[in-house]
């Protein structure tokens, strides 16, 4: 007998930057259909963390629909972060604002390179991690899956490294999990997979690699059903957390029969 | 003068502080930032600001947002 099942780590929080959290899925909080179908799915996806965005306030239409208004700021953790940044200077006047505007230190930085591929400018991205740093901000670093790269944003003093899986948006899995579990193996802070992920199954293969959590967005808001997709990530995020913590079976070539071969008529 | 407001070009009286412009534009500003002429504003000192001609002003909020 192992460990009875009660006894299975319940409290398997992890931390960021001195903060605590259960949940290891953050959701982003763009592509959904409207904000109430957003906190639909930040309640299932059982999500405390969101990122959000900022843009120029818009006079215009002053009745418009805010964030807050549908994702309360006291329940969840807003990430500020700085997607459509294409320059180290633009992604440090965004997080400046994002700090007056909200208070909060913890922070996602992205630089991005092309609108291509949205590829992460690592030479940016590290110019502005040693500059919020200094500032006094947690940064946590949305990078390539390059292991060189992941620990030079360590070293700068990234709270969390952020490896793609796949091109932002692209939904194509975790395309190189030798660099990701790489990465997770030197790594002395968390690691979450950030883009990439598709389907449920993606998420599961992230946690199973060790990484502490996984980011997504449009995998969750672009689903046929957003809402259900969210719950089928919160499964695969704790599943694959899991099987990791569990300890896989060795891979054989050949099979290995699952019923004792001893008194077989 | 003119200032430009979120790239916006609007004419204002001399004297004209930035609690005063922004409570002419914006109901509510919980959750919101100001950066004038790169430098931001904080909101403290939003009553204490004068406008001059030409101010450049980025004003923001959170919004829905992934990566």
């Amino acid at each position: 007998m192992g460990e009875p099942t009660s006894t299975l780590a319940l409290d398997d929080s992890w931390q960021v930057a001195g903060r605590r959290f259960s949940s290891r899925l953050i959701i982003g909080t763009g592509k959904y259909k409207d904000y109430a179908q957003n906190a639909a799915a930040a309640e299932a996806a059982g999500a405390e963390i969101v990122t959000v965005a900022l843009r120029r306030i818009n006079l215009s239409d002053p009745t418009q629909p805010r964030l807050t208004d549908f994702i309360d700021p006291k329940r969840y953790t807003f990430l500020p972060n700085t997607a459509g940044c294409f320059t180290a200077e633009d992604a440090l006047r965004t997080l400046r604002l994002a700090r007056e505007a909200g208070g909060w230190s913890l922070v996602k930085l992205e630089v991005l390179s092309d609108q291509k591929t949205l590829y992460p400018d690592m030479i940016e991205t590290l110019a502005a991690t040693q500059v919020l740093v200094k500032e006094g901000f947690d940064v946590m670093v949305y990078c390539s899956d390059d292991p060189v790269f992941a620990r030079r944003l360590e070293d700068a003093g990234a709270c969390a490294i952020m490896p793609l899986g796949a091109p932002i948006g692209s939904g194509l899995g975790i395309q190189n999990p030798v660099n990701i579990r790489l990465i997770v193996e030197a790594a002395r802070v968390p690691v979450l997979v950030d883009a990439g992920v598709g389907t449920a199954s993606d998420a599961a293969v992230a946690m199973e690699l060790g990484c502490d959590g996984v980011l997504m967005n449009t995998a969750i808001a672009e689903a046929k059903n957003p809402v259900r997709m969210a719950r089928a990530m919160k499964y695969a995020v704790q599943a694959g957390r899991d099987a990791y913590l569990a300890g896989r079976m060795g891979k054989k070539r050949y099979a290995d029969p699952s019923s004792p071969l001893a008194g077989l008529i | 003068m003119k200032i430009f407001f979120n790239g916006e070009e609007m004419h204002v009286e001399d004297g004209v502080t930035l609690t005063d412009l922004v409570a002419g534009l914006i109901v509510d500003t919980r959750g919101v930032a100001i950066e004038r002429n790169l430098a931001i504003v904080m909101k403290s000192k939003w009553d204490q600001t004068i406008l001059a001609d030409g101010d450049r002003l980025e004003c923001v909020q959170f919004v829905g947002g992934g990566f």
